[in-house]
């Protein structure tokens, strides 16, 4: 039981920043604008949100408080990145894989080389005291206490928080549905008085307040320190996207399918049961990638994305 | 109908200039508020590149352009055809994983073609890599972008997986593959004396530019290709499988890619392909060079080498401090303002054209221009 217990707490790790950026993703391109710059934008969002927790960390005596204060400065920093990406996008019309591919090409060689700049080495260092070991009350049910309120982070519920608002905000308010629309048919929503263009800005700084976020809770329970990379989890965040069909429930379950795996492959040698069984990790490790690509071809007949994703939008345009 | 393509070419080489430029400036700048005293030293010692030391430094250029002119002649050979070819890190890589398979298990080959098959072998599986994507594209409408995804860390974990159950190949005390044999090393045709460092695997890259230039240019095939990237429609009314096309021109871009992966580690400078899950910088790299040389097979070699050209000053720059992820920063910076500039040509040329486009394509020149076809 213990191991299962700890699988599950293994894989929330893997799985909440990837629901986080997917979430953040699924936000542009429901606007309209491809957001390949994803991987970038958690680099730069985990880059200012470790410094800052590296900096600020003695100053404050709540732990937590800290954790929190780094979110939102990671969010604010992957929001201003995503404003290039945005510009160009949106306003120049420029060709949205090619930008996202220069931040993606900026991002790490700038931590590396500010962090290099500010102090000798390029990793950025911190303390992880941010481990929850048993939240109060709820930490001592039965199971589910063990399984979700023992060793866990705050970043886990902040990811079910983002999910829940979300879904809200995309299904049930006016923004969400002209968000929706500027990303189907945006001809539709500038003839109703709606700026096409500001929408679809909103999309892409949503986009990047939660991949900047999930660039941070990615690096906080994995390390101790970070090295500028978020291990291509910007990448896998669009495969999740597209594995969970631009919809905030089937991403979740998305995420937590590529987490699983991602948690099998790396802790199998661990568990008995799972060695006994004699399977190389290199299964586990391709098997969610395999598995998405199996999915794709089954739905990509009828493509379930946003139709108007990756065009610019041309007022002249009929 | 001539003058315009000239018109549209010099444009193209403007713009990208321009986009070079305020790169520099951009990096100038940063370098300038890194430190300020001896920013003058480090912006001519990047600008300088290899050329600052002579031979051996024009002889790394050569090595470090090889990789990225041909994974960028593999981008820019998708582009052509509409296609993001993102892949290139899963093609190289198993590409370097099949030369060095062959390289070090073939040895009962003879010594004149060893290396030869080792590189054919590179290219068969770079091709074989993007056969998924290009098979998936074309008959499932699936984007290619996240299938070439998928498959760079399929092809990596693949690779790693390969790599320490293949006897020998394997050298399990560094974790990485054993040296290759020297029958399985690209002569380099008397290069190394000229610039030392530099190999046989330029000439290659070389070659290819200018198979892969009368592909494009000069064939119906290649006609085919760049209407299809053009306009899939319209070329398909005019009875262009286009298809069978989408197919042909993923594969034929996968296998440059991995004939990219057999350049390096066939080329005697003792590199070794190591057992680590992280995906293959090269192929990520040919991006930008497709995207700076315009996705024009002569554009990509300028663009490699000229890119390669600052890495090895960044590099050098070292001594002043200077941290070499600057080179990267500039990098970006081109790419940013090349997307940019890219509209501003095609607004200019369809002023002079008298007509407006609508469509912000990746294709450079006029697909009519091969109307005699």
């Amino acid at each position: 039981m213990s191991q299962l217990y700890f699988l599950v707490q293994q894989t929330m790790f893997f799985a909440i920043p990837l629901l986080i950026v997917a979430l953040g993703g699924m936000f542009s391109e429901k606007s309209g604008v491809v957001n390949i710059a994803l991987e970038g934008i958690m680099i730069i969002g985990a880059f200012f949100g470790i410094g800052f927790i590296h900096y600020f960390q003695t100053s404050f005596s709540n732990q937590q408080l800290v954790l929190l204060l780094a979110v939102l400065v990671s969010g604010i920093a992957g929001m201003i990145f995503s404003l290039i990406h945005a510009f160009a996008a949106i306003h120049l019309k420029a060709d949205q894989t090619i930008s996202g591919t220069a931040l993606n090409i900026f991002a790490p060689a700038f931590c590396i080389f500010t962090a290099r700049m500010i102090q000798a080495t390029q990793q950025v260092e911190f303390k992880n005291t941010f481990r929850i070991k048993s939240v109060p009350i709820l930490g001592d049910i039965p199971v589910i206490g063990e399984l979700l309120f023992k060793n866990t982070y705050l970043t886990t519920y902040l990811g079910f928080a983002i999910l829940v608002i979300s879904t809200i905000v995309i299904y049930k308010t006016r923004f969400g549905l002209r968000l929706r629309a500027s990303g189907e048919l945006p001809q539709a929503v500038d003839s109703a008085g709606v700026s096409v263009y500001k929408i679809r800005y909103f999309g892409v700084l949503i986009s990047g307040f939660l991949a900047g976020i999930g660039g941070l809770v990615f690096v906080v329970p994995t390390s101790t320190n970070f090295n500028a990379t978020v291990a291509g989890y910007g990448f896998l965040a669009i495969a999740v996207l597209i594995f969970g069909q631009w919809r905030p429930i089937r991403i979740l379950f998305a995420a937590f399918f590529f987490g699983f795996m991602k948690t099998i492959a790396s802790t199998y040698s661990g568990i008995p049961f799972l060695m006994a069984l004699g399977i190389p990790s290199y299964y586990y490790k391709i098997t969610p990638y395999v598995a998405t690509l199996i999915v794709l071809a089954f739905v990509s007949k009828n493509a379930a994305g946003p139709r108007a994703s990756g065009e610019p939008y041309d007022k002249g345009k009929r | 109908m001539k003058k315009l393509i000239k018109n549209e070419n010099i444009l193209g080489f403007a713009s990208s200039l321009i986009a070079v430029i305020i790169g520099l400036l951009f990096g100038a700048i940063i370098i300038y508020i890194a430190n300020p005293n001896v920013a003058f030293k480090g912006l001519s010692t990047l600008i300088q590149g290899g050329f600052k030391t002579g031979a051996k430094g024009i002889g790394q250029t050569l090595f470090n352009a090889t990789p990225i002119i041909m994974t960028g002649l593999s981008v820019g050979f998708a582009f052509k055809t509409g296609l993001f070819n993102i892949g290139t890190p899963g093609q190289f890589v198993m590409g370097a994983f099949a030369a060095i398979y062959v390289g070090v298990k073939w040895t009962f080959l003879p010594s004149s073609i060893h290396w030869l098959v080792a590189i054919l072998a590179a290219m068969i599986a770079g091709g074989i890599w993007a056969i998924i994507p290009g098979l998936m594209k074309a008959y499932l409408n699936t984007n290619e972008v996240i299938v070439c995804i998928i498959m760079n860390y399929i092809g990596m974990y693949t690779v790693n997986y390969l790599i320490p159950l293949s006897g020998n190949v394997y050298n399990s005390m560094k974790n990485q593959t054993s040296y290759l044999p020297s029958s399985a090393i690209i002569p380099d045709f008397g290069l190394n004396n000229l610039f030392p460092g530099a190999n046989g695997g330029i000439i290659f890259a070389v070659i290819f530019v200018i198979i892969v230039h009368i592909i494009l240019n000069k064939t119906t095939f290649g006609y085919e290709l760049k209407a299809c990237g053009f306009n899939k429609d319209a070329s398909k009314y005019a009875g262009i499988n286009d298809k069978k096309n989408i197919v042909l021109a993923m594969v034929i871009a996968g296998c440059l890619a991995g004939i990219g992966g057999a350049l390096v580690y066939q080329s005697g400078a003792g590199k070794c392909l190591s057992v680590v899950d992280e995906l293959a910088a090269e192929g990520f790299n040919g991006i930008p060079v497709a995207l700076l040389g315009l996705s024009n097979p002569l554009g990509v070699l300028v663009a490699g080498l000229f890119i390669a050209h600052l890495n090895v000053g960044g590099f050098n720059m070292q001594i002043y401090g200077f941290i070499p992820e600057i080179v990267s920063i500039i990098t970006s910076c081109i790419i940013y303002f090349s997307a940019f500039s890219m509209l501003i040509r095609l607004f200019l040329s369809s002023k002079s054209r008298g007509h407006k486009k609508e469509i912000v394509p990746i294709e450079t020149e006029p697909v009519n221009e091969g109307g005699s076809v």
